[in-house]
């Protein structure tokens, strides 16, 4: 087991491309953390970088006590599961899990002992004399977590490993990883482009945009207090509602008014003194879906409620996402299923201005 | 109407197939037939079809041949220097000129092609050195191809394309061209009238066979290295463990080709090869043709027997074969 350290990270490839721009970044002994981003945002590139498939261009990667920068991969004491499962498709499954340890020269005995016990966990044991072309996609993934297990390694590397399930496996597979990862109390690092595994699987997320580590930190904390804009909007889903406008104070008081001067909402009194240094200026106002409530509950804060234009429902069952058209802004609201929109019809919503998040137009930092 | 169309189109699909095969079979048939023939049906007199199915002559019980004189079937007793024959005819002697019968024939084969070809060749010395050859350069080919192709696909090196591109030039030089300098080379290292020049070239890297299997092993997904190598593969551990059984496919079609070049080559054996006790089946089949005269029986007979196992191996080998040419996209 142990503690992963990137120190000033950098890659950049042949042709010029920045993948990884001074990335840090310290992942505890065995913690979970996720990479999480949208595609070329560099974070395959620096799980990579750890494995050692990437040649690191400048910066330091420490495994446990080590600086790795140029140990190869198989000294790294670390086992990787890809996203196309990269099994060997020539071996069946029991040699696939085995082959690790055949190269280390483990003893027979020792090699058989650890392929049947991570099939036991994987309850994959039927399956140890099959060939992977023989096996569905959910199978194989198992088989490629097997091989990582068996290895026992100080940490494990997940490459996008649910990609290429389908929706109902994925939730499956992701339950089972979690679980695996208590089970083994080993240090592991996850990539994904899909924030909702991120937020489920991680004990905190590092969240990356060109090759920039935009924020780091546990699942309810990014989403509660995203540091910016991109980081607001991509975590969430359906994500947080995003107005451009400007704050405007007057006699104690302080508003937010959007561009088209159609919206204007109370800011409560607890949040002035954080936004005082941006009266009159351009802002953008963040608000999640469920921060937009039926009228007249009683979290709507006085003074701000919006009409909109209700152009598609999507009754979720314990829930209803409406899509409404904000004076030409799409904005999304997350509502009850007390109440029976109808589509094309205007639609009054009140905005908890208290959850409400603010960000520079400017710096698309988060101003509160 | 359009499926009597589909009928229409798919019959003259089967007429231009069978009439081009008829073309390219007909080689082989007549090779086949002219294998038990008798000498003297080979090439039919002038203005007459040539012979497709081999004939013997017809004999009556006591082993004389029988002739066809005046429109019935007479018995030929002997023929005089001159070339009067006498002929039994209804029980009376009668004598004829030459041109004036016709021998009798009834379908049969002349086996003794087959034992006078091998006969006049040291057949199973010139298989032997056949496939020493084949054995060597299909191996040679395999190993030297298969590396320099994996470092080609699955190495980054600086100015690999580069070097790539020069191999593949290589493949566009007439044989022509580098036959003179090669013998040149090979006469100074001493290894004209040895096995060597015919062997070691293909331990150093064939180009098309490299383009081949490059070709087969960009097709192996990266991922599949990344794997390997954090399990605790080398580079040749990967080339050896991962890269190379994932690519039997290509590798036989390799052997396979390689193996029915050799099998068949004629212009380098010939080259470089002095003594006849090294000769190749190939350079041994030429022995029956002299200048001025040539064994055609047994010629075709040998060579009969020489394509018989390249048949019997296409055979068993034609998904691999035809993989092979849809994978190189090129003929082989």
């Amino acid at each position: 087991m142990a503690r992963v350290e990137i120190k000033n990270l950098n890659k950049v490839f042949p042709g010029g491309i920045q993948a990884v721009k001074n990335a840090n970044l310290v992942v505890e002994d065995k913690e979970f953390v996720v990479l999480v981003g949208p595609s070329g945002c560099g974070k395959s590139t620096t799980l990579r970088m750890i494995a050692g498939l990437e040649e690191v261009s400048s910066g330091d990667i420490h495994i446990g006590d080590t600086l790795v920068n140029d140990v190869p991969p198989k000294n790294r004491d670390i086992a990787m599961v890809f996203q196309n499962y990269a099994l060997y498709p020539h071996m069946t499954v029991y040699k696939n899990m085995a082959f690790g340890l055949i190269l280390r020269k483990y003893p027979k005995k020792e090699i058989d002992r650890r392929v049947r016990e991570a099939a036991e966990i994987l309850g994959i044991t039927a399956l140890l004399d099959r060939r992977p072309k023989a096996l569905s996609g959910g199978q194989r993934q198992r088989v490629a977590v097997g091989r990582a297990i068996v290895r026992q390694p100080k940490v494990f590397l997940f490459d996008e490993p649910l990609s290429n399930l389908d929706a109902k496996l994925r939730v499956q597979m992701r339950t089972e990883i979690s679980k695996l990862h208590h089970r083994l109390q080993s240090t592991m690092i996850y990539v994904t482009h899909d924030q909702v595994e991120a937020m489920t699987m991680g004990d905190r997320i590092v969240v990356m945009l060109d090759g920039v580590i935009q924020q780091v930190a546990p699942p309810l904390q990014l989403y509660h207090h995203p540091v910016n804009k991109f980081v607001a909007g991509f975590i969430g889903s359906p994500p947080m509602n995003m107005v451009e406008g400007r704050l405007a104070g007057e006699n104690g008081t302080v508003h937010f008014i959007d561009k088209n001067d159609a919206v204007c909402l109370t800011v409560p009194p607890e949040r002035h003194a954080a936004l005082k240094g941006h009266l009159g200026k351009k802002v953008t106002l963040g608000i999640r879906p469920e921060h937009l409530r039926e009228s007249g509950t009683p979290q709507g804060a006085e003074g701000a409620s919006i009409k909109a234009l209700i152009e598609v429902v999507e009754p979720m069952g314990f829930e209803i996402n409406l899509y409404l058209n904000l004076g030409g802004q799409s904005i999304t609201a997350r509502i009850n299923t007390s109440v029976e929109p109808t589509v094309n019809t205007q639609h009054v919503l009140d905005v908890d201005m208290h959850c409400a998040h603010f960000f520079d137009m400017e710096t698309e930092n988060t101003i509160v | 109407m359009a499926n009597s169309r589909k009928t229409v189109k798919t019959a003259l699909k089967l007429g231009i197939l069978g009439l081009l095969s008829i073309a390219f079979v007909l080689p082989f048939v007549w090779m086949l037939s002219t294998s038990f023939k008798h000498e003297s049906r080979i090439f039919p007199p002038p203005g007459q079809p040539p012979q497709w199915i081999p004939t013997t002559d017809v004999r009556d019980d006591q082993g004389r041949t029988l002739v066809k004189f005046d429109g019935k079937s007479a018995v030929d007793l002997g023929a005089e220097e001159t070339g009067r024959h006498h002929l039994l005819l209804d029980g009376k002697q009668v004598e004829a000129w030459d041109h004036e019968i016709e021998p009798l024939q009834q379908v049969g084969l002349h086996w003794e092609n087959y034992s006078k070809a091998f006969e006049m060749m040291d057949f199973w010395q010139n298989l032997r050195n056949t496939l020493f050859i084949c054995f060597c350069t299909v191996l040679g080919t395999l190993v030297s191809s298969s590396v320099v192709a994996y470092s080609f696909a699955r190495i980054p090196w600086r100015g690999r394309d580069a070097v790539f591109v020069l191999v593949l030039a290589t493949m566009m030089l007439p044989y022509q061209v580098t036959l003179i300098p090669l013998f040149a080379l090979y006469s100074k290292l001493g290894w004209v009238g040895s096995f060597k020049p015919l062997i070691v070239p293909y331990w150093l890297g064939v180009p098309f066979y490299i383009f081949l299997l490059r070709q087969f092993f960009k097709t192996v997904p990266e991922d599949l290295s990344a794997a390997a190598r954090i399990d605790g593969c080398s580079e040749f551990g990967i080339y050896a463990r991962i890269i190379l059984p994932l690519a039997k496919p290509a590798l036989a079609t390799t052997a396979l080709f390689m193996f029915l070049f050799q099998w068949g080559d004629f212009l380098n054996p010939l080259i470089y090869l002095q003594d006849d006790r090294q000769y190749t089946l190939a350079i041994a089949l030429q022995q029956f043709q002299s200048q001025h005269v040539s064994a055609w029986g047994p010629l075709m007979a040998m060579s009969t027997v020489i394509t018989l196992p390249i048949i019997v191996l296409f055979f068993f080998t034609q998904r691999t074969f035809i993989q092979g040419i849809t994978m190189s996209g090129l003929k082989g």
